[in-house]
């Protein structure tokens, strides 16, 4: 008799001796992928089914929809039990990951359904990211796909050292050992091109039952672990985390009073003890544990995946985002790494934009260069790629605003993964695996000055600033600057004019008008702008630029208050019809791509510090405006 | 190097207590949905272990529909005074006014004083991040839903755009306007809640344990009369061993006829039964996909 039935009986007759054994469970969470028809939905169904977790009332609801709307007749639909969103129904398609539970004598299992389709990918990764094993479902009568290859890839890519192949329909195939066989040489060809050096092929049949929770008699060919079993028994992942370095992620400091301040965090690796010393990145400083707090009482020790929080013997500086490691094996700390990217919205990757980083949980500012390659998923190959579109994943540079404490990813999917969010819409737009570090930035030493910023705006006895004029072509923003630049300098004001148009002749003439063009351009014009009020000069600028994260990008290279945004405010058709340089008829006219609000959007400052109405006043007018208030 | 090996649940403790501290560490001004329910119990001894020694620095916001169960606002008001946290009580002043009730009012009932309700006190209050102590184990849409689940400015769900979730990195970036769900128990099943407050020894409202309780049958459902505004239609009430598996308005919960009288009787009744947990409650039986569509309003 199967185990999961023994269970049964136990709970009837002895309680108290079932929630002893059940309290002692482990935990392992999975995932099943496969391409639409391979029979995953059946297979959880089936283990949710033989391990009791679908209850009468389901039943009947499942019953009733199946006759409605599933796919297998008057037989019960297991896809429906899973497929839980009205759209999934409706199109009979697995869109977003499904979370489902179930328990056996010796584990408590969270399945992560996760959708096969290429366009949802980053559902699947979403799925993907928190398991510890992978079933990988193959249909027997198909062999190896495309989709196979991409799942064993993603899988592997997000770092699951545990994959099954389970080789499913294995009943219309007649339970026959040559095709299995053949399967699993094709499959183990294509994995070990791609890293993959263990799994555990397992032929089934879903719908059948055979190998799942108990050995089939039609198999007999057949003597590795059938798949229960084999999840029950497979190593965890978090057992091995135990035997790393200890490393922890401040998450947030517990301050109650004066007496106690405590460092709250999970632990990402290792063990910690009282007594331990340990060192806090990126300062380096270090100290002892001198408590682990609890609710339940002070512990002696504590591991990886447990919530803690920590005091040390001395009163060091630690904060959130930083990392607690064993003083003996502390961390790395850089600016700038190498790192797979995974992009998951609909906008695709701007090279250069400034985008919020968050690993673990510090959140800085970072943007990603040009990716090296693009990965076809399907084939594996290394492609060209200026950018990466909607579940796409190259391999690129990224620079962070600051020095981040981190670990290569295929040593800590804490430490080394993070995810990027768009600073306007506030979407998780990408996902990150930290390669390595680069060593460039930390070869580059700052040289200091004696003269320093303040001593050159002192001597020109003025506050240095950058005046940014930001509209449409055409808008009036080179005549305004030009004005207001005279004005200054009648009033014995140091300034300098920073023009579009003059700065693609040369600094800026390698860049076109793509978005990331765009980009670079306003970066090196904000460099630019920031050296010359380190000499002390008011700048004046006159781009386009854009987009609202490239001036907030010019912004945060700035001290407080020396960025002033103003926006020449012209409406679109004011400022086609005055069309000086003859652009907004070509544009029209289709002789020239990307033109801002043609086919390339203006996205408005939401907040300037100045707003020039150009419909209701003359250019002398706004200069005198803009003066009158900056200039006390 | 000795190794420990952590049980199902210290894993799921560590990981809500994970979650709160994100939230805490991440949100202007975060409340705790807080309904009395063994699911709230859970989430509030779990908001406890996650910041002691501080108590947890948020408000407990109960929405309620002034037709519970006279032994839930007995527990909440120990409950919130044991934590040493405040307790944010709102009732719908709308749904006051015009007597909205179970019994005259069907699905108005839950849209006026819990979607409504729940609407109106966060943005009354500001709450930028709300905890609900929803698992996914409870209902097919709930299963789907991310642990940081974004509401937009109208408190809509957009299940078909939900943000990619990795690892225990969250994103609880968003506008102004804009706020938060987050089910620090969305991987927790009904046992696990069990287990979890036997072991831990957590207080819950006596309803989930069986007594002789005076009931009325009606429409299938098995209905405690818990107070003088149960109109009884020529009906009454029998006194029964009864408990309740959830709890929610009186009128609309259906209890069950039980004997168990303990927490391990109650894990063997449940692990024993045939019905899942939600089907006492009227408010799912009402359409299909039900729940999505309440979410997607708003409903928590």
């Amino acid at each position: 008799m199967n185990e999961i039935y023994k269970t049964d009986a136990l709970i009837a007759e002895d309680i108290d001796t079932y929630l002893e054994t059940h309290q002692h469970k482990t935990m392992l969470r999975f995932i099943t992928c496969g391409s639409v028809d391979d029979g995953k939905s059946t297979l959880i169904g089936r283990l949710l089914y033989d391990s009791k977790m679908i209850f009468e009332d389901q039943l009947a609801t499942l019953e009733a929809d199946s006759k409605r709307v599933g796919t297998q007749g008057e037989a019960i639909d297991f896809a429906l039990l899973v497929d839980g969103l009205a759209a999934e129904r409706e199109q009979g398609i697995t869109i977003d990951v499904a979370y489902r539970f179930f328990a056996t004598e010796k584990r408590k299992f969270i399945v992560a359904d996760t959708p096969g389709h290429e366009q949802y990918t980053r559902n699947m990764v979403t799925g993907a990211s928190t398991a510890d094993l992978a079933v990988i479902l193959i249909d027997a009568r198909k062999g190896v796909l495309t989709q196979t290859r991409r799942h064993s890839y993603l899988a592997h890519l997000i770092g699951i050292r545990h994959l099954v192949l389970a080789v499913n329909k294995m009943d219309l195939v007649d339970y026959d050992e040559a095709v299995f066989k053949k399967i699993v040489a094709d499959y183990r060809s294509f994995a070990e091109s791609i890293g993959i050096l263990d799994f555990t092929p397992i032929p089934i049949s879903g719908l059948a039952g055979d190998n799942i929770t108990s050995r089939s008699q039609a198999t007999p060919w057949y003597d590795g672990p059938v798949l229960l079993d084999h999840l029950e028994t497979v190593e965890l992942d978090q057992t091995a985390d135990q035997l790393k370095p200890f490393r922890m992620q401040v998450q947030w400091v517990n301050r109650p009073n004066l007496d106690f301040r405590g460092f709250a965090g999970t632990i990402a690796s290792g063990q910690i003890r009282m007594g331990d010393e340990i060192r806090v990145l990126p300062s380096g400083k270090t100290s002892t544990i001198s408590r682990i707090v609890t609710l339940d009482g002070d512990l002696e020790v504590a591991v990886a995946g447990q919530a803690v929080t920590l005091c040390f013997a001395d009163e060091i500086d630690c904060s959130r985002g930083q990392i607690i490691t064993a003083s003996k094996s502390p961390v790395e700390v850089a600016d700038q790494f190498e790192a797979t990217v995974i992009w998951m919205d609909e906008d695709e990757l701007v090279p250069g934009r400034a985008y919020w980083l968050k690993i673990g949980p510090q959140t800085v500012t970072a943007s990603v260069a040009h990716p090296k390659y693009q990965v076809n998923v399907n084939t594996m190959e290394h492609l060209a790629a200026k950018t990466l579109d909607l579940n796409a994943i190259g391999v690129a540079n990224i620079t962070t605003d600051r020095d981040i404490p981190f670990g290569g990813y295929d040593e800590s999917r804490d430490l080394g993964g993070f995810i990027l969010i768009d600073k306007m819409t506030n979407r998780t737009v990408g996902a990150g695996l930290i390669h390595f570090a680069l060593r460039r930035a930390q070869n580059i030493h700052w040289q200091a000055t004696d003269i320093s910023r303040e001593h050159h705006a002192a001597m020109k006895n003025q506050k240095p600033m950058v005046l940014w004029m930001t509209g449409l072509s055409g808008s009036g923003k080179s005549t305004i600057a030009n004005i207001v630049e005279k004005k200054l300098a009648r009033m014995n004001r140091h300034t300098f004019l920073l023009d579009g148009d003059n700065v693609r002749h040369g600094l800026n003439k390698d860049l076109g008008f793509t978005d990331s063009d765009r980009v670079e351009n306003i970066r090196r014009v904000g460099e630019v702008a920031k050296l010359m009020t380190e000499a002390g000069l008011i700048v004046i600028t006159a781009f386009i630029s854009p987009f609202r994260s490239e001036r907030e990008m010019v912004r945060s290279m700035l001290p407080p208050g020396e960025f002033i945004e103003i926006f020449i405010d012209t409406p679109l058709e004011e400022a086609e019809k005055r069309d000086v340089k003859g652009l907004y008829a070509k544009a029209r006219a289709g002789q020239l791509k990307n033109f801002t609000g043609i086919d390339s959007p203006y996205e408005p400052p939401e907040a300037p510090h100045i707003r020039i109405d150009t419909t209701k006043m003359s250019a002398e007018e706004a200069a005198d405006l803009i003066i009158e208030k900056l200039i006390p | 190097m000795s190794i420990m090996t952590l049980t199902h649940l210290q894993r799921l403790e560590a990981e809500a207590i994970h979650i709160m501290r994100e939230v805490v560490s991440e949100a202007e001004k975060p409340v705790m949905l807080y309904s009395v329910g063994k699911d709230s119990a859970v989430m509030l001894h779990l908001a406890k272990k996650a910041f002691y020694p501080s108590p947890p620095p948020f408000p407990l916001l109960h929405v309620d529909t002034t037709w519970k169960f006279r032994d839930m606002y007995a527990l909440r008001d120990r409950a919130a005074r044991k934590a040493g946290m405040q307790l944010i009580v709102h009732q719908n002043p709308e749904a006051l006014r015009a007597g909205i009730n179970p019994f005259d009012h069907g699905s108005l009932h839950t849209d006026m004083w819990k979607t409504e309700g729940l609407k109106q006190a966060l943005d009354l209050h500001g709450f930028d991040a709300a905890f609900g102590g929803a698992r996914r184990d409870e209902e097919k849409s709930r299963a789907k839903e991310r642990i940081f689940s974004f509401r937009t400015a109208s408190h809509r769900w957009d299940p078909k755009n939900q943000r990619p979730e990795l690892w225990r990195t969250y994103n609880a970036r968003k506008n102004k306007g804009e706020s938060m769900r987050v089910f620090p128990l969305s991987n927790w099943t009904e046992l696990d809640i069990w287990q979890y407050i036997h072991l831990e020894n957590i207080e819950i409202v006596p309803l989930y344990y069986a007594a002789e309780r005076p009931t009325v049958k009606r429409d299938g459902l098995l209905l405690m009369v818990d107070d003088d505004r149960f109109p009884l239609n020529g009906e009454k009430p029998v006194m029964r061993s009864v408990r309740f598996r959830t709890l929610g308005c009186y009128p609309l919960t259906g209890a069950v006829e039980s004997r168990a009288q303990t927490l391990p009787e109650i894990i063997q009744e449940m692990l024993l039964t045939t019905t899942s947990e939600r089907q006492g409650r009227a408010i799912d039986h009402d359409q299909a996909a039900s729940m999505e569509k309440k979410k997607q309003e708003g409903y928590f």
